[in-house]
């Protein structure tokens, strides 16, 4: 009973909102905003629409989509080994943080999408260029909340690391990573916006194929309804990617203090 | 019986802004094994750093500490310690029996005996009912008997602790000091315990190191004449007790030991080398 009350509350202004969405357009009748009913089935033609034997999806789905989402999610696999690795080893060293911050701060001020130009000429056109342009854009926050997270660890637990004799692996693998997981969790869920972003940007500017280009593609030919499924279609996968997320960190944090407690109240 | 621990002209000072700050003066004791020791002095006078450097968690600016007879150099093996921070001690993301669990893999490498081993450590602490549970879901007495487990748990031949007692309610204080009466009975431990409560080091210790304001020395080394069963209320109220306490007391307040040729104040840590090494030379004849 309370898990649907929960649900009303959650969608109800959403769907509210989408309704007001269609009345308003369909009484403005602009064409270069279709109302959700239109966008609606726009959806389904273009990525359901496909024979059985391919599971109902398209040919758009396996050519563009897929492989979008699919780099989406190895660059930020990418950046969070590098951003967790390395943040936890700049987080416990005060030296090499003296030496590094500046250089950390100036390399995440750099707008990410600026340095796709650079990954274009770099490494041309494809997949390489897109995985850096991602890896680079999302390696930020991860890492930047992974030296966090590492400093954080107390006083207290260094002498009981030290006084126990723990080894280094067991040091940052049982103790600075664990300690540094709530930060590191915010962090990845930061990139993976960023890594969406990214993907989306990357083929905007040059590409053949994938999510962005076929954005771009609907634009040209004043497909207005394709051109906000694909809108539509991004904001589900931020959102997707977003709730799965929270789902693993809710599992592997479950020894936080106040999660059990906001899990048990609801 | 044996010596457990021999600290000789101990002595750290601190690098700071405004120039070194000396922590410990010349501190020189010895621990049999099978005693417990209480350090007791007052805030300030570096009790912590005597701790952290028999330990081997620092490393002192002079003198030596030898763990039967080797030289303390980093954390020896056979060495726990217990922090007064139990809240931060203990990993929040493990449960009570993985804590205890934790730090033995660096001596057991056998899953199966690293978890009976934390079981039969829980057992003596009487937490075996609680180590399902994640430290904050126990209080503050239960969760320093957790880090007390865990210590126990490496079966160390010297058990250090630093200010245990003193950020939990009285009554709790109460049942950790019988709890730790207790265990060291039943386990023939050898302890070390600094603290500033003057009751608690005269109730838990075989003896009482009185240490000096900062830079910390040993001004007395008092024996403790109670009974080995002890009783928060009748020994408490005994009036040997009443005695000794007053005698710590007057100690710490910068008085002079009652039984001993007075030392004047710059002294004192001639006096702690003539004792030292009279007690050294006491114990190397008892020892042949």
């Amino acid at each position: 009973m309370r898990g649907i009350t929960g649900f009303v509350q959650r969608w109800a202004l959403f769907v509210l909102i989408v309704l007001i969405w269609e009345v308003v357009t369909r009484l403005s009748a602009s064409p270069f905003f279709p109302p959700p009913s239109q966008i609606g089935p726009r959806m389904v033609d273009l990525w359901l629409s496909g024979p059985a034997s391919r599971l109902f999806l398209t040919d758009t789905v396996y050519d563009h989509l897929l492989p979008s989402v699919g780099r989406t999610l190895l660059g930020w696999a990418i950046a969070a080994v590098i951003g967790i690795g390395l943040g936890l080893l700049l987080g416990r060293s005060t030296v090499a943080m003296r030496y590094l911050r500046v250089l950390l701060d100036f390399g995440r001020a750099i707008p990410p999408p600026l340095m796709v130009p650079f990954f274009l000429v770099t490494l041309g056109l494809g997949a390489p260029m897109q995985l850096g342009a991602i890896v680079f854009g999302a390696v930020w926050p991860v890492l930047l909340n992974s030296i966090d997270g590492a400093r954080s660890v107390d006083a207290t637990k260094v002498d009981t690391a030290r006084a126990f004799r723990l080894s280094g692996p067991q040091w940052m693998g049982g103790v600075v990573l664990p300690a540094a997981l709530p930060k590191i969790f915010a962090g990845l869920r930061l990139s993976i916006s960023i890594a969406l972003i990214l993907m989306v940007v990357s083929e905007l500017v040059a590409s053949t194929h994938g999510l962005g280009n076929q954005l771009v593609a609907a634009g040209r030919d004043y497909d207005m309804a394709g051109m906000w499924a694909y809108i539509v279609l991004l904001g589900i996968l931020g959102y997707a990617f977003n709730i799965a997320l929270l789902a693993v960190e809710h599992r592997v944090l479950r020894w936080q203090p106040g999660r059990a407690h906001a899990a048990a109240s609801r | 019986m044996p010596t457990m621990l021999e600290v000789s002209g101990l002595g750290h000072t601190y690098k700071t802004k405004d120039g070194v700050h000396n922590a410990i003066g010349d501190v020189s004791f010895t621990v049999n094994a099978g005693e417990l020791v209480c350090v007791v002095g007052p805030s300030g006078c570096g009790k912590s750093t005597l701790l952290r450097t028999i330990s081997g968690l620092i490393t002192p600016t002079v003198g030596e500490v030898l763990l039967h007879g080797d030289p303390v150099r980093g954390v020896p093996a056979d060495l726990a310690v217990v922090f007064q921070d139990y809240s931060r001690s203990l990993f929040p993301w493990l449960s009570v029996q993985r804590n205890v669990e934790f730090p033995l893999r660096t001596r057991v490498s056998a899953r199966a005996e690293r978890r009976e081993r934390a079981r039969e450590a829980l057992e003596w602490v009487g937490l075996s009912a609680a180590g399902g549970k994640y430290p904050w879901q126990l209080s503050g007495g239960m969760q320093q008997r957790v880090a007390i487990a865990r210590a126990l748990a490496s079966r160390p031949s010297l058990l250090l602790m630093d200010e245990p007692f003193a950020s939990v309610d009285a009554q709790t204080r109460f049942e950790l000091e019988d709890l730790l009466l207790r265990v060291r009975a039943e386990h023939d431990s050898t302890v070390l315990l600094v603290t500033h409560d003057i009751d608690e080091s005269v109730y838990l210790g075989d003896r009482v190191l009185v240490l000096s304001k900062s830079p910390g020395s040993i001004t007395t080394d008092l024996d403790v004449n109670l009974p080995d069963e002890r009783d928060q209320i009748t020994t408490r109220a005994s009036s040997e007790f009443v005695e000794l306490r007053s005698e710590v007391a007057r100690l710490l307040h910068g008085g002079e030991p009652a039984t001993r040729p007075s030392p004047s104040v710059p002294d004192t840590a001639a006096n702690d080398r003539f004792l030292a090494a009279e007690r050294a030379e006491t114990h190397s004849t008892s020892d042949t």
